[in-house]
């Protein structure tokens, strides 16, 4: 009776998905597109449940309780950590789509077509090579893996040869499902393999490799369609993979890398100090108390955040600082590279977070046009996204990657704690200009004195 | 080729063109919510894990099923949570949050 209206649900459902991604695209309409986004997976889950194949709720019921216990606390993390938070999530909907490939290879197996065979086999091995990918990316993310990429001889080979034996049995399975003893193995492979693809990726790629598992997750769950011959998981699924694909595909242009160079180039690697760097080169080193002087006679000062804002929890500091500054007729932007910090867009929600207005968030293009009337450049724990290298020197490894042309301020400040090469390891000629100063100390310190500074000579 | 198969990879093949032109009207602005929003949707694997725990067939598709459930229904849960949250998070100057 109510079965042939479970159609109707599920076209709505893909409908609604459409419409909170349309949404998304704009602040004022992107809660809407939230809320329409929840009412699509109600649709769908309620069409579902109301399946006749259906024939006991009670585990259904026992998960659903489960999931939302869990899933609230996942919901409430900090922002700096939603990086990690965004990493384990793709690992959950990998495991999702994989386990229940697994279920269905077992209920159907030999009675199982070759092209479902196929999208199952396909399913299995995006679902479980994105499950431990994942969670290895959850580990550097979270520092309990060391974040430097680690290599080894033959690296690639052994990844590549890896994915070969993996494909060739998923070949096999699609040929011959009844092999059920291969099935085990395929499985163990696709998790073996998704460790080792992260082994050699290092934090600073993060961005890249965080999007290109949104698209695998969203992927294994379109093959779950095929399987099951279900458009509605066809479509959110291939929504959800067209979108991991396009992030990726920014974060490599931001970096000017091709996904290959990501995936299999090991960057930031310790790089072999150079010999010619052997000349002394001299850094001018300011305190909090003469960067405030500078800032007080600024009109305008452009702040350009990095990963180390993140790390120092820097954020609010930054806040006060917008605030006074502000108050003094300074005006404040802020520069946002594409690749800065961990995931895409990570500075963006930081900064929105700490309550600064999202109409002074600037992107690359918009912001570099107006660095040359800056007349401060102030960079809180960035460094390879402002070095002047990547524009001229064909030798360094960034050359050629978009940068933020901090260099065309007419000061510029840097918040740093160490004359420490960035995670790169490449030397950063920005901090040897003359119109440079290094402010050295722990960025949430160095703010906090400077918001004092500013503060104490009657700037409020 | 059958219709059905034929069918499903025609919806395949333009929901990610559909794809590809919605995410990349996406502002910069807003690439983490778009990216736990679209992991969210993704959690449409529930549909096939609720078919599985749900049809009981045999003890191991049970014990499977409902263990994807729960991760689907994280994902769900957590999802739309944070991507709500951050995004109530973005005012612009001289708005207070809404």
């Amino acid at each position: 009776m109510i079965e042939p209206v479970i159609p109707l649900l599920y076209l709505a459902a893909a409908a609604s998905f459409v419409l909170a991604l349309k949404w998304l695209s704009s602040v004022t309409t992107a809660r809407r597109g939230v809320v329409i986004g929840v009412l699509g997976m109600a649709l769908a889950v309620c069409g579902t449940l109301l399946k006749p194949e259906i024939v006991s709720y009670r585990w259904i019921a026992v998960a659903f309780v489960l999931g939302s216990v869990i899933g609230v606390p996942m919901a409430m993390m900090p922002m700096t950590a939603v990086p990690q938070r965004t990493a384990l999530s793709h690992a959950f909907g990998a495991l999702a789509a994989a386990l229940v490939g697994t279920a269905e290879y077992y209920l159907q197996t030999p009675h199982i077509d070759r092209f479902t065979m196929s999208a199952l086999a396909l399913e299995v091995l995006l679902g479980f090579l994105t499950f431990t990918a994942s969670l290895m990316a959850f580990g550097k993310l979270q520092e309990i893996l060391p974040t430097r990429p680690i290599t080894y001889r033959n690296q690639n080979v052994v990844n590549v040869a890896l994915l070969g034996v993996a494909v060739a049995a998923g070949v096999y399975l699609a040929v011959r499902p009844e092999t059920a003893w291969l099935f085990p193995i395929f499985a163990a492979l696709a998790l073996v393999f998704g460790v080792l693809l992260i082994i050699p990726i290092g934090g600073a790629d993060m961005p890249t490799v965080i999007s290109l598992l949104n698209s695998y997750a969203g992927l294994s769950a379109a093959a779950m369609g095929f399987v099951l011959n279900n458009k509605l998981l066809i479509i959110a699924g291939a929504l959800d993979g067209s979108s991991g694909l396009i992030l990726s595909v920014i974060m490599c242009r931001a970096m000017n890398r091709s996904f290959t160079n990501v995936l299999f180039g090991a960057f930031g690697q310790v790089q072999p100090a150079v010999a010619g760097g052997a000349e002394e080169k001299t850094v001018r080193s300011a305190s909090a108390e003469d960067a405030a002087d500078i800032l007080r006679a600024a009109n305008l000062v452009i702040v350009v955040p990095g990963y180390g804002m993140a790390v120092a929890q820097a954020q609010h500091k930054v806040r006060e600082l917008y605030d006074i500054l502000t108050k003094a007729r300074v005006e404040v932007k802020f520069a946002i590279h594409p690749v800065a910090g961990r995931m895409p867009g990570h500075m963006n929600v930081l900064l929105a977070e700490a309550d600064i207005p999202y109409d002074k968030l600037m992107e690359m293009e918009m912001v570099n046009s107006e660095f040359p009337q800056a007349d401060v450049a102030l960079v809180i724990g960035a460094n390879d996204v402002t070095n002047p290298a990547a524009r001229h020197d064909r030798d360094s490894p960034i050359y050629g990657m978009p940068i933020l042309d901090v260099d065309k301020a007419r000061t510029i400040m840097v918040i740093k704690r160490s004359m420490n090469p960035g995670f790169a390891g490449i030397e950063n000629e920005l901090y040897y200009m003359d119109r440079t100063l290094m402010v050295f100390g722990d960025a949430k310190a160095v703010v906090g004195s400077i918001v004092k500074e500013l503060a104490g000579s009657g700037m409020h | 080729m059958s219709q059905d198969l034929e069918l499903s990879l025609y919806v395949f093949v333009l929901a990610t063109f559909l794809g590809f032109e919605l995410i990349r009207r996406v502002s910069p602005l807003l690439h983490t919510p778009l990216m736990s929003l679209t992991n969210a949707i993704s959690a449409i694997a529930v549909v096939g894990s609720i078919l599985v725990a749900g049809e009981q067939k045999s003890v191991l598709s049970t014990v499977l099923g409902t263990l994807a459930v729960t991760c689907s229904m994280i994902n769900i849960v957590g999802g739309y949570l944070i991507t709500y949250r951050m995004l109530r998070m973005f005012r612009k100057s001289g708005k207070e949050r809404s």
